[in-house]
């Protein structure tokens, strides 16, 4: 049931510059995406026929943060409209199942979020099971740590193999250095965490004719599949990620080879992991992008790893895969397939 | 094209009350979740995704509750999706539950939506905290001023909504404010809070939960041949508009007449006044009722209050409006406006008991957001062509 009855794809997207702090609202990083993603395909405002977007208000640090985006996205006059408080890439999968219908054409979405303004150590803890985990005040790094000694005592990973996937997410520094600094949460060390980064991200979809007016390769969207688990980390085999395998066969994975594949790994050992449970081998290009380790724009990060996917076919790829994730210790995972061909 | 059919075959809600102490989230959504499965004589190994909706995460101090809910709502190896629209939440989450299984990705899929006040502070989390808020009565009492001074509408036409909607609210075994002896007197006589809107006018604060099982049209058929009657959604939308600017109409808002426009052309309304038996129209405040008939043309423009004085809403009327007794009766935010939805399709079933508009065939659920900016609704009917 998972075949679309319209053909769907990416035909372009913009995100803007990714840095450690900007002053910037998430409405002024809207706007420069939006223009920046649709200006290229002759597009203005006026021709988006769906909006959705992607933030989440303890990002922002303000109920309703996302009401003033609508700005962002000129819904004047008023736009066929939706907001999920996830992932851009979740914003992209209801956009889909959206141009379905088949009653419009081109669909905006983004991903938005200025991690720079919160300590991440405060506010992750809130997302946890609030009877239960959240007053244990574990942050982050600490699941994170928790999950990457569950994956090097399966065999999957190890620090110099976890170090390697630093250097080459960064394309900077080497592995003996990198080994030789102190651990922050054992295992990890600096390098094997992300950085924090304000940005947002910006992407437009079409439909069957219309896409290929626009652009002369549309990416298209041939599998997209999302599923979660059961929360409390200590209640999963942490070394192994049963949620992205479920989705990843649903998207249709298994039935071609992918020659890329840009994953939502913001710490070095879920790379590992993903890579396993994905079955990629040595020939798949892993995060070409430098993915979350460089950049990791919350609440964009999933999304721009389909934008980046994307690029892949517009510049004559066959087949990427995309994957986005969220909660504790990759709690709930999407994958999304795009290929030159419907 | 025309997307295939859906229809409502479950509908489930708690009994909605200041404080629920004696659950959990998780306890809380359960109940609404378990009551709309028993009603379309499913399990929670039928539901293929699981869509959730509420209002701001600041509301409870819970971030992205859809990861830890994941549990209690059964959608572990499932899709789970997190919709938040503000006020109109509860609306959007039953309208992107059905755009899951008109694009024919899923068979049945579960829509649930909560919000559990008494966890947290609201008004507080409205002002997220760094000051003062007016809160949405406060917000709202300028477009209703606005309203009142361009209609002419003499001021006990909120008393009387009010009345009403709590009068409805004690045919409602799961209305939170029971009111028995309500009276414009005592309407009258309840503190003023935001001019013109008095206590007795305004939504409480409450926990619940809503749920509504959405399946495809051979769902809805064996439901039906099983003589438990789907209601079939003929038409959905939703629709935004920026918070601000010189032109924009708070009190006739164009996201309002647009959403409206989409729903009635969808599912074939040309006259909405007659067409359409009864309607949930998200009413927290009690002159929103009027500006909500006129906005979705089930009044002429300045009309609106007529219909309230001339007992046209009432249950007895000949469009009854909220007859669950609607926001001003059951209050928690993120489910208000599904519950919209859900008492809508409840009516056009046949199963909204004593509270049942008699004979419904055709019915409007709908819900807004933030300052009168997001707007969903959907119609449901007893039959996919009910005008035939």
């Amino acid at each position: 049931m998972s075949t679309p009855s319209t053909d769907i794809a990416v035909i372009g997207w913009a995100h803007t510059p990714f840095v450690r702090h900007t002053d910037k609202s998430e409405t002024q990083l809207l706007l420069e995406a939006i223009t920046d993603a649709i200006s290229p395909l002759g597009l203005t405002r006026a021709d988006i026929d769906f909006t959705c977007l992607g933030s989440c208000d303890y990002i922002t640090g303000q109920a309703f943060s996302f009401v003033s985006n609508l700005d962002a996205i000129g819904a004047w006059p008023p736009k066929r409209d939706s907001h999920v408080e996830m992932d851009g890439a979740w914003a992209l999968y209801e956009a889909w199942l959206r141009l379905q219908e088949g009653d419009i054409e081109i669909a905006v979405v983004t991903g938005s979020g200025r991690s720079s303004t919160g300590d991440p150590a405060l506010i992750y803890p809130m997302e946890m099971d609030p009877y239960f985990l959240a007053p244990l005040g574990a942050d982050p790094l600490t699941f994170a740590a928790l999950q990457a000694r569950a994956v090097i005592a399966a065999g999957i990973a190890d620090e110099r193999s976890m170090a390697e996937v630093a250097v080459r997410s960064r394309a900077t520094g080497d592995v003996e250095t990198l080994l030789g600094e102190d651990f922050i949460r054992e295992p990890l060390r600096r390098h094997d965490v992300p950085p924090i980064t304000d940005g947002a991200a910006a992407m437009v979809l079409a439909t069957g004719e219309r896409a290929r007016q626009l652009v002369e390769r549309p990416a298209y969207i041939t599998g997209f599949d999302h599923r979660t688990e059961c929360h409390n980390p200590s209640f999963r085999a942490l070394d192994d990620s049963p949620s992205t395998r479920i989705a990843a066969a649903a998207a249709g994975l298994g039935t071609a080879p992918v020659e890329v594949a840009e994953l939502q790994t913001a710490f070095t050992h879920e790379e590992l992991l993903l890579r396993a449970v994905l079955g990629l081998g040595d020939e798949v290009s892993v995060n070409p992008s430098g993915g979350p380790l460089r950049h990791n724009p919350i609440m964009a990060s999933g999304l721009c790893r389909v934008g980046h996917a994307a690029d892949h076919i517009f510049g004559g790829g066959g087949r990427s895969l995309a994957h986005a994730t969220s909660g504790p210790c990759l709690q709930q995972n999407l994958v999304c397939i795009l290929e030159e061909r419907p | 094209m025309s997307t295939p059919p859906v229809a409502v075959v479950g509908v489930g809600q708690t009994h909605h009350k200041s404080r629920r102490l004696d659950v959990s989230f998780g306890g809380l959504v359960r109940e609404a979740v378990f009551r709309a499965l028993d009603d379309a004589q499913l399990t929670m190994s039928d539901i293929d995704a699981v869509v959730l909706g509420k209002a701001p995460d600041l509301f409870e101090g819970v971030m992205k509750p859809e990861l830890y809910l994941s549990d209690a709502l059964g959608a572990v190896g499932k899709p789970m999706f997190r919709v938040h629209t503000a006020g109109s939440v509860g609306g959007t989450t039953a309208i992107v539950a059905a755009s899951h299984v008109q694009a024919g990705k899923h068979r049945t899929v579960l829509a649930v939506a909560f919000e559990k006040q008494s966890e947290g502070n609201a008004q507080f989390a409205l002002g997220s905290g760094k000051g003062a808020s007016l809160g949405a009565g406060g917000a709202f009492a300028p477009f209703i001023r606005a309203y009142i001074q361009r209609s002419g509408a003499p001021e006990h036409i909120g008393w009387k909504v009010a009345v009403k909607d709590r009068l409805n609210a004690l045919k409602n075994p799961y209305a939170h404010l029971k009111i028995e002896d309500i009276s414009i007197e005592k309407v009258k006589a309840s503190p003023m809070m935001w001019e013109p809107t008095r206590f007795l006018e305004s939504c409480p604060s409450s926990d619940g939960a809503c749920a509504v099982v959405i399946t495809d049209e051979a769902g809805a058929n064996a439901a039906a041949a099983d003589g438990r009657p789907p209601a079939w959604i003929l038409a959905s939308s939703s629709r935004s508009e920026p918070p601000s600017f010189p032109g924009r109409d708070p009190v006739r808002p164009a996201a309002a007449l647009q959403c409206a426009a989409d729903v009635y052309s969808g599912a074939g309304i040309t006259d909405p006044r007659h067409q359409i038996d009864t309607a949930e129209l998200y009413v927290p405040f009690s002159w929103l009722e009027p500006i909500w008939l006129e906005a979705f043309g089930l009044a002429e423009v300045g009309e609106g209050w007529k219909m309230v004085d001339d007992g046209t809403t009432e249950l007895g009327g000949s469009l009854p409006v909220n007859a669950s007794g609607g926001v001003l009766s059951s209050n928690p935010i993120g489910a208000s406006g599904l519950l919209r939805f859900a008492e809508a399709a409840n009516q056009v079933r046949g199963a909204a008991g004593e509270h049942q508009v008699d004979g419904a065939k055709v019915a409007i659920g709908m819900a807004y957001g933030a300052n009168n900016q997001y707007f969903s609704t959907w119609a449901v009917g007893s039959s996919l062509h009910p005008f035939d």
